[in-house]
């Protein structure tokens, strides 16, 4: 088939001029093969390196415009007509705010005797010392990594630290948490690293955000920062961190722990790989146990967050070899270091030449940890509720649930949940044994029709906890609908 | 690489562009060869910023637009020579995402917003092999220039 293509004015210096070329082929990819053979300097400026038709270079064959994604089969016949149409595109595009490192700053008195130990080293000296006063670094999480980075960071000098949280100080968290002290169980750990952090080092500016980093607010609190230290211990806010660095063009430190291992790396999309090129796609839920699940041992978090502090602090002043491109092993009961040279995924959806993935995602779906936002709702009286079917998605796909079961002992003996994991806690002896629960783990309450519960779930709330959901009409409820086989009352 | 244009049509960029702000504006300059390299600005039609999201970060110009545009243009004896956009509360050098998304051969004129107020606007054009931005040279043509005709073409 002859066909016309109709070369745009911004490429026909690769046509050698002309605007109209006569080509054969039966579908438009073969035209667009063989102008590339003919015109081999077009290729590069339709074609990424990948092979794939850039983005922004739409086909229209006589007036109907060409699918982007498997236009290239569509047949074309004698005498047809293909134009190539530029849209056009570009803008920011979350290029990084001009980074707060090199402004210019002074030191105190009391600083410059406070960083002496600094200042006299080489590596960092007065201009290091300043960098590190004018920088801005984001913590995620003030848990087991975020500790003694937190501590770390400050007694260095790091000028200002965002610390990102909404959970509360839990005593199963005192064990490897050094932020947080005893008498601080109960409270937000912003207010208790907050506090901890200023006495350290008052000259730090501590920002806080008690929230739930989510793709709705990630991308504001993170532009605020230079450097970007993941210490999270979930996939959802992981990958969440990852592509919310990659899109803004900030370095990511990354830790993560696990009984007696540890892994640090410094993810930055715009110069080596991202999270997403070491791990394309979270492990099934369940698979892989978290601290709470598997535990870890409590000096781990100290080394990995240290390392990550140290990486920080290295980005800070341009000095060394950082970690990009590198991931380090840490098996503590065996003590050997192993280290993994990381390649950059040419076809990673978020930090190639020509990402597929430009905006932040349902990462919580995307990870299969927690019901998407439809599987979960809140009653009138604001009670969060989960229906008996919902529930039992949730425990198919693997998510991590405590089940409470708020009844008498007496009526536990006519039915329970014990097989999926139930612990009996009746509601009058709640407040006084709720330090039993995690608070870092998801609670459903249930109890015979969901009155109960929900008061259950009111107490649970004033004593900080967050993760909870009342089963929607109680074991009678899940009886009916989802496991006939229980007797009911 | 010049490219000439009237204290008009910048006042035009820069009013886009401010009225735009925090959002990128965005817009098509249309105009004459009078050289390879030396281009005149005679149009310029400010156009709908259509990304669905982070308007205030990127710009989109859908090509069923472009192609309008182009049809007007052959229509009047001009041609796309190339398009504007802002960068608000950032310096009016192209991004990497500007490069990655370029075409070849278009002018490409930046505005930096700062705080709402338009600086200096500049103008930029793909290198060949993609690998970075050549600046080109803004030339204002200060008065009415009506005596000023296109060179014959090379």
């Amino acid at each position: 088939m002859s066909v016309t293509i109709y070369i745009p004015t911004a490429l026909r210096r690769y046509t050698d001029g002309s605007g109209e070329i006569q080509l054969n082929g039966k579908t438009v990819g073969e035209i667009f093969s063989n102008l590339v053979e003919n015109h081999p300097d077009l290729k590069h400026h339709l074609y990424t390196e990948e092979g794939s038709l850039r983005n922004f270079v739409s086909v229209y064959l006589n007036d109907e415009r060409v699918p982007q994604m498997d236009g290239q089969e569509t047949p074309v016949s004698e005498g047809d007509s293909i134009s190539i149409v530029p849209s056009i595109a570009g803008g920011l595009a979350f290029s990084p705010k001009a980074s707060s490192i090199n402004q210019k700053t002074k030191l105190s008195q009391e600083e410059v005797l406070r960083y002496s130990r600094h200042l006299i080293m080489p590596e960092v000296a007065m201009d290091g010392q300043c960098k590190l006063k004018a920088a801005r670094v984001l913590l995620i999480g003030t848990g087991g990594l975020g500790s003694p980075l937190g501590l770390y960071l400050a007694a260095a000098g790091v000028g200002t630290l965002g610390l990102v949280d909404f959970d509360v100080v839990d005593k199963t968290n005192l064990q490897r948490q050094l932020l947080h002290n005893t008498s601080d169980v109960g409270r937000p750990k912003l207010e208790s690293a907050s506090e901890r952090l200023n006495e350290i080092n008052p000259n730090v500016a501590i920002e806080t955000h008690g929230v739930r980093l989510t793709s709705d607010n990630a991308l504001d609190i993170l532009d605020g920062y230079d450097i970007v230290v993941d210490g999270t211990d979930n996939f959802p806010t992981r990958y969440l961190v990852n592509d919310a660095c990659v899109i803004l063009g900030k370095p990511n430190v990354y830790g993560s722990i696990f009984r007696f291992e540890g892994q640090v790396s410094v993810f930055h999309g715009a110069i080596g790989p991202c999270y997403r090129c070491l791990f394309h796609e979270p492990p099934p839920p369940g698979l892989v146990p978290s601290c709470a699940e598997g535990g870890v041992l409590g000096v781990l978090p100290g080394i990995i967050g240290s390392l990550q502090a140290l990486e920080t602090i290295k980005l800070i002043l341009g000095k060394g070899d950082v970690l990009v491109g590198r991931l380090v092993i840490f098996d503590g009961l065996a003590f050997s270091w192993r280290e993994l040279k990381l390649k950059k995924n040419p076809d990673c959806p978020v930090c190639s030449e020509d990402p597929t993935l430009t905006e932040l995602i349902d990462y919580e779906n995307f990870c299969g940890v927690t019901p998407s936002s439809s599987d979960v709702h809140t009653d009138e009286d604001g009670i969060p509720q989960i229906s008996p079917e919902e529930l039992k998605n949730w425990l198919e796909r693997g998510t991590d649930i405590t089940i409470v079961d708020v009844r008498e002992p007496h009526e536990w003996n006519i039915v329970n949940l014990g097989n999926l994991g139930s612990k009996l806690v009746p509601l009058d002896e709640l407040l006084e044994r709720s330090g039993e629960l995690d608070s870092a783990q998801n609670i459903v309450l249930h109890c015979r029709s969901g009155v109960r519960s929900a008061k259950a779930l009111r107490i649970l709330q004033d004593s900080g906890f967050k993760k909870i959901w009342n089963l929607d009409g109680g074991i009678l409820a899940w009886a009916e609908r989802v496991d006939p086989s229980l007797p009911v009352y | 690489m010049t490219l000439h244009i009237s204290t008009e049509i910048l006042a035009v960029i820069a009013k886009d562009a401010r009225d735009k702000y925090p959002e990128e504006c965005c817009g098509v300059l249309l105009g004459t060869m009078c050289s390879d390299s030396v281009r005149q600005v005679l149009q310029v039609i400010p156009v709908k910023n259509t990304n669905e999201v982070h308007r205030e970060r990127m710009y989109l110009i859908s090509s069923e637009r472009i192609r309008d545009i182009e049809i007007h243009a052959t229509q009047i004896g001009f041609e796309v020579l190339g398009f504007y956009h802002s960068h608000p509360d950032h310096k009016g050098e192209p991004s990497d995402f500007d490069r990655k998304a370029a075409w070849p051969w278009y002018s490409y004129i930046i505005v930096p917003v700062w705080a709402g107020k338009p600086s200096t606007i500049r103008s930029w054009r793909l290198a060949d092999d993609r690998s970075r931005f050549n600046e080109e040279q803004i030339i204002e043509d200060k008065n009415e220039r009506n005596d000023l005709h296109p060179y014959s073409p090379s």
